[in-house]
């Protein structure tokens, strides 16, 4: 079971929170074509290794939350809201 | 020395009693060749089951299977055995109904016993929009010749004596779909019964050859890089499930897969009284009795990715509630193991099995929590479009540019137990 820190609650476990997946840059909507917006929804770089992602802590401070976590050893590096600078 | 393949027969069996002599390996170990015609990436039942049908059905012997560890340690050998074919696209089920009538034929087949019991297949209903999905379900599988019709809860309790199907649970039972085709093979053997076979047949088994690299010159693969040394090849087929995006990465071809972990645990065991495979989608639970007495369970995917196959308390706790919830009997045993293997989940719930960009360079991955009871289709249909080079009817829809076209199979809502 993952423990996650949250910036605003604490080490919370992590059923608390939902996981949305890796994060990538969304295409420009009214730019972009049918077969580049599929790719944006589907593929995923699938890392082993170091990811970064977003949480979202539903029974907590309802949050979003942009979490670095190794996806071979679930250790976690850093969690910080997504409103914050990265630092 | 033992003479080689020696034919299992209850023959051989008396003869090797009386004579005490060893039975031969099942597979042989060989030297790694600097060249093959088609390598498999993954000694798993599906990397093996296509070089087994590479052979027997096209007659393509110079292939080497490479697994990193050993054969049918990955998913193959953590999956819970469980093989159907009600699936709810007409096809989806006209591609696993395939699958169910190759394990039916397959012990005589392999000439190894992958004791395969149909001893039938209940997916249970707790609400109204499950019972609705499971009529359109049992219809299109009755259109396709499948066996496979919804029963009420008297009908639930003649079948499986054990389960409460009273108002007491939280979700009360409404009615099944039931499958009397479905049922549980002993999955080793197959992988085993496969190997044997390929090897009989020609094809190179490398344990312990990790692919490091793959080599793709002017858009066409032209062999791969291993843990022990390069070898050639002008057909490379990725036969991976857990690590298929980093195998499909090194010959620069992306998927729409994410990694997830799957979780199941056995039980003691006890006297057989459970017949039917049970499966609950709202409770996230599937449970089988083996033959050997112990309770099998599986549970729906980890809520989040990884490539961690540690199991964890949340599971066990959650798993024992709702097995308890459809069968209040069991309370007084015990767990004996648990353990986790790894899925590939595609945005469709559909695998995705074909070329790619790259010339040569084969994917059948993508199998999520469904790739053991696709294991002999896929191989033979992997192993047609390799000798062939054109993709056969039956996984035409699976293709990997369906994703950029847009046109996604509609299998969720059968091929996951979560849904």
């Amino acid at each position: 079971m993952l423990v996650i820190v949250c910036p605003h609650c604490g080490p919370r476990n992590s059923n608390e929170f939902t996981f949305l997946g890796e994060r990538s840059t969304r295409p420009a909507v009214a730019a972009t074509t049918p077969a580049a917006w599929r790719h944006y929804l589907y593929f995923k770089n699938n890392a082993a290794g170091e990811a970064g992602e977003r949480w979202f802590h539903v029974s907590g401070c309802r949050r979003f939350l942009d979490v670095e976590r190794d996806t071979l050893t679930n250790e976690i590096r850093s969690v910080r809201d997504v409103g914050e600078a990265a630092g | 020395m033992a003479s080689y393949p020696t034919r299992y027969s209850a023959l051989a069996l008396l003869r090797k009693g009386v004579t005490r002599s060893d039975w031969p390996r099942a597979w042989r170990h060989h030297d790694l060749r600097s060249s093959y015609d088609v390598v498999i990436v993954g000694g798993g039942l599906h990397g093996l089951a296509t070089a087994y049908y590479l052979a027997r059905n096209h007659h393509i012997t110079n292939v080497a299977v490479l697994d990193k560890a050993y054969i049918g340690g990955g998913g193959s050998g953590r999956n819970t055995a469980i093989v159907r074919s009600n699936y709810l696209t007409p096809e989806g089920s006209a591609f696993y109904d395939r699958s169910v009538r190759l394990y039916e034929g397959l012990t005589e087949d392999l000439n190894f016993n992958i004791m395969f019991e149909q001893r039938g297949h209940m997916t249970l209903a707790h609400n109204d929009a499950s019972l609705r999905t499971m009529r359109w379900r049992a219809e299109v599988n009755k259109l396709g010749g499948i066996d496979s019709e919804v029963i009420d809860p008297a009908g639930v309790k003649e079948l499986a004596p054990a389960i409460d199907v009273s108002d007491r649970p939280r979700y009360p039972i409404l009615g099944a779909l039931w499958h009397p085709p479905g049922g549980i093979v002993r999955h080793d053997a197959v992988v085993w019964g496969y190997a044997r076979g390929a090897d009989v047949a020609g094809a190179h088994i490398h344990q312990g050859t990790e692919v490091t690299g793959i080599d793709v010159a002017s858009g066409r693969v032209t062999g791969v890089q291993t843990s022990r040394g390069a070898v050639a090849a002008p057909v490379v087929i990725n036969c991976t499930a857990g690590w298929s995006t980093l195998i499909a990465d090194m010959a620069g071809v992306k998927l729409p897969i994410t990694t997830r972990p799957l979780q199941a645990a056995v039980t003691e065991p006890v006297q057989p009284f459970l017949d039917p495979v049970i499966v609950s989608g709202t409770l996230h639970v599937y449970v089988s009795q083996t033959a050997r007495g112990e309770l099998v369970f599986g549970a729906s995917v980890d809520p989040f990715s990884s490539y961690s196959s540690r199991g964890s308390l949340g599971f066990t706790e959650g798993l024992a509630g709702h097995v308890l919830e459809l069968m209040p009997g069991l309370s007084k045993m015990r767990l004996l193991r648990q353990w986790a293997g790894l899925c590939d989940m595609t945005p469709d719930f559909g695998p995705i099995i074909g070329p790619t960009p790259v010339a040569g360079f084969y994917v059948d991955v993508g199998w999520g929590t469904y790739g053991f009871k696709a294991g002999p289709v896929a191989g033979e249909q992997v192993a047609a479009m390799v000798a062939n080079g054109t993709v056969p009817r039956l996984i035409a829809s699976f293709g990997l540019e369906r994703f950029e076209q847009g046109r996604l199979t509609a299998e969720k809502g059968a091929a996951a137990v979560g849904h």
